[in-house]
């Protein structure tokens, strides 16, 4: 290979569009590499022999093996190599925290910029996705059913790979389009959702048969479940929105960050009224919160209209758990980053609506169990932000709804209690994976979870390994 | 899927549809609701449930025709299928057998008290239902009401059928009475929800309440619907619908429920421009 040791090419920029333009429309704002970019960039991998960035993935991706089909030109070679660890490569290229994971040990990145693993996997993927994608053969039907609750990642992921095993797989989901937080939370202009429905296609071709508007917990209970099929498989996610339990949070024109995604999103309240559900943001919106879905409230009022946007966040910018990307995107497109201050209180006017939010200034302190500086409200700094608009972005947990009659060990913050080797949970026959375990977390982890789970469905329906993963003595 | 077998206009302003879903109709119970879709770009609306029938495998629901979905909803036919109908959603009535209860539908609301009547008879209550509409015309049911009743008092607001009152009126007459009345229902507009609650609270009878917040996916997942009962913030969708009337903020759900009051104005007179020219063309 002739990729000269001398000769540095810098880390190849992803085209985007121009950030006066897309802070307004819902189009992706990511174009993704050309041909000649992608290798350009897959040129520069060193083809570590002990690859570290395999490390960082939460699900090992072959990195530099695909990297290496890539630039050689073989397109198939380079996507079945994603594919062995990585059922959703178009949409992890998309949203994983690259700059965390895999990118964070490249050894190029020690002295400069580390290869740009997810523009590449996107490249691969959307170039599957123009070739369209190859179904493989199905196998004989093992004659065991399968009923996968939730269509997120880890829904999806288990789905897939339990079809390829030969299982009959429903997944039961409860809105009425399969997708799962890929299809009400991420926003259009960062996952297109023709995207999130080709990996849905894909599966129903593969013949898994997906069921939606099945509520579990109100349609079916979890123990009916398990008397209509040999598995379950539970990646319901975190759906519930958490407050902050501030006065003025009923007033109109507060919203969950869920709400205001959901309408925008799945109901698609940005094409109202061609589409018939509303959704209202006024002039200056505060988005509470620096995670991830908090960078897609804000860009999505920006969309909707709001003239000016905040993200009001208790802690610094060192802090900030949103992926970099999204953090350097939300800034090109005009929004206001309010660092270290929190809402204590929402005032309104005698109809009802928002006017104005009190904050308290913060400082950092010792670190807290979270590992990351306590915020310590400073006394006395109190001020006002004239809002119109404020949306919660504080994170989730997962929806109760699903457990109603099942006896499944849940921990005090209300997620599963599974083994994070086999995603097992205490109740015989039914696993869990994805947010329902870890809390709100990533696609990939999901998508992780939701490959190891069916890997040992698998197993167990063969009769292998079904002995208890706890210790029976302290077993619940 | 979720298709319409029958339909009938039971007032001017509202219809019913009977929706074949068999696995709702398996689990339906009183008090509980449905979130429905008429078509694919259309917005998730719910309705509580009006009588579920687990043999036939339908649901009976009835919608007033007040915005763009419900106008919508009115101009299907028998045959056409709905996008999608999710349930049943939310806690069912809590049902006991509690002595003598006294059931008050306004309304839209005669349709859900009528499942919550039977249920409630069934358990061994003694039933009195109150059924009141603005004027006659927008009655309707007096009859199956009757029949999951023990007794059943008729009023309308304008006095045009049965007796003039408002459906507070004979009930403070009953607990005037000094009859025992160990529990009461009411469902219909929030105003008059509240109304009654107001009128049953120096009693101190306790007051079940359906309440009707605007909703997305009904499964708790956004809190468009909550509302604060005894100064807790509750999702209507998960918690509820039903909640102790005396301890709902009325004022708060009567704010919520027009957070989209001008939006739904455009969306309903965009429809009927709509229809003003597949009329014109000849279309539906």
């Amino acid at each position: 290979m002739a990729e000269g040791k001398k000769k540095r090419i810098p880390r190849q920029e992803m085209p985007t569009q121009d950030p006066q333009e897309r802070r307004r429309n819902f189009h992706e704002v990511a174009l993704g590499y050309t041909l000649e970019l992608a290798v350009a960039e897959a040129n520069r991998c060193l083809q570590c022999p002990k690859p570290f960035c395999v490390e960082g993935c939460p699900v090992q991706v072959r990195i530099p093996e695909f990297i290496k089909a890539l630039r050689e030109g073989d397109m198939w070679g380079a996507v079945e190599i994603l594919k062995d660890k990585n059922s959703l490569p178009a949409i992890c290229g998309r949203v994983c925290p690259q700059e965390t994971q895999c990118e964070a040990k490249c050894v190029l990145g020690r002295r400069g910029e580390p290869v740009a693993i997810g523009r590449l996997e996107r490249f691969v993927a959307d170039w599957e996705r123009a070739q369209g994608m190859r179904i493989p053969e199905r196998p004989a039907p093992v004659g065991k059913k399968i009923a996968v609750i939730g269509s997120g990642p880890a829904g999806l992921t288990a789905a897939g790979d339990l079809a390829k095993k030969g299982y009959e797989v429903d997944v039961l989901e409860a809105l009425h389009t399969p997708g799962g937080v890929l299809m009400y939370g991420i926003p259009e202009f960062r996952l297109p959702k023709d995207i999130v429905m080709a990996e849905i296609d894909y599966l129903r071709k593969l013949g898994v048969n997906i069921r939606t508007n099945v509520v579990v917990g109100k349609l079916y209970t979890l123990n009916e479940l398990l008397e209509l099929y040999d598995a379950i498989f539970l990646g319901t996610g975190a759906g519930l929105p958490i407050m902050m339990n501030i006065p003025g949070e009923n007033y109109n024109g507060v919203y969950s960050a869920n709400e205001l995604l959901t309408r925008t999103n799945l109901m698609k309240g940005y094409l109202f009224p061609e589409w018939d559900t509303p959704v209202k943001v006024g002039n200056k919106v505060a988005v509470i919160g620096a995670g991830n879905v908090a960078m897609d409230a804000a860009r999505s009022s920006l969309r909707l209209g709001a003239e000016e946007v905040h993200i009001v966040y208790r802690r610094s910018r060192a802090e900030v758990p949103a992926r970099a990307e999204e953090v350097h995107h939300a800034e090109e497109e005009g929004i206001i980053f309010d660092f270290l201050t929190n809402p204590v209180e929402i005032y309104g006017n005698e109809d009802g609506w928002v006017t104005g939010m009190r904050c308290i200034r913060m400082r950092l302190g010792e670190p807290d169990a979270s590992g990351r500086p306590r915020p310590i409200p400073i006394e006395g700094s109190e001020f006002d932000m004239e809002v119109d608009t404020v949306v919660m972005a504080l994170g989730t947990r997962p929806n109760p709804l699903v457990f109603s009659d099942a006896q499944l060990e849940r921990t005090r913050r209300g997620t599963v209690v599974a083994d994070p080797k086999t995603g097992r949970t205490k109740l015989e026959r039914v696993w869990a994976g994805g947010d329902i375990v870890t809390g709100a977390a990533t696609v990939i982890s999901a998508m992780g979870a939701g490959r190891i789970a069916a890997t040992d469905i698998d197993r167990y329906l063969r009769g292998e390994g079904t002995e208890p993963w706890w210790p029976e003595d302290g077993a619940s | 899927m979720y298709r319409i077998l029958e339909k009938e206009a039971l007032t001017p302003v509202s219809k019913l549809f009977v929706i074949e879903a068999p696995e709702v109709a398996r689990k339906a119970q009183a008090g509980q609701f449905v979130i429905l879709r008429t078509h694919e770009k259309g917005e998730r609306i719910p309705l509580t449930i009006a009588d579920y029938d687990r043999e036939a495998g339908t649901i009976t629901i009835v919608a007033q025709e007040v915005g763009k979905t419900t106008k919508y909803l009115g101009t299907m036919q028998v045959g056409d299928s709905l996008a999608s109908f999710t349930g049943p959603l939310g806690r069912p009535t809590e049902i006991e057998k509690y002595g003598t209860v006294v059931v008050v539908g306004g309304g839209l609301g005669i349709a859900p008290i009528y499942p919550i009547c039977r249920s409630l008879r069934q358990a061994g209550n003694y039933v009195v239902g109150i059924i009141g509409a603005r004027s006659g015309n927008l009655l309707f049911w007096e009859d199956k009401m009757r029949s999951v009743t023990d007794e059943l008092i008729v009023c309308t607001d304008d006095g045009s059928y049965a007796r003039k009152a408002l459906v507070t009126e004979p009930l403070k007459e009953l607990l005037d009475s000094g009859r025992k009345v160990d529990r009461v229902w009411a469902v219909g507009p929030a105003i008059m929800m509240k109304f009654v609650s107001l009128t049953t609270q120096p009693y101190g009878v306790k007051t079940i309440v359906s309440l009707n917040s605007i909703m997305v996916d009904g499964t708790g997942m956004c809190g468009s619907c909550r509302v604060s009962v005894g100064g807790r913030t509750r999702f209507a969708c998960v918690d509820g619908p039903e909640f102790d009337g005396h301890e709902v903020d009325w004022d708060l759900l009567l704010k919520r429920q027009r957070i989209y009051v001008d939006l739904e104005k455009i969306a309903l007179e965009r429809y009927e421009r709509e229809l003003m020219r597949s009329k014109d063309t000849g279309g539906r």
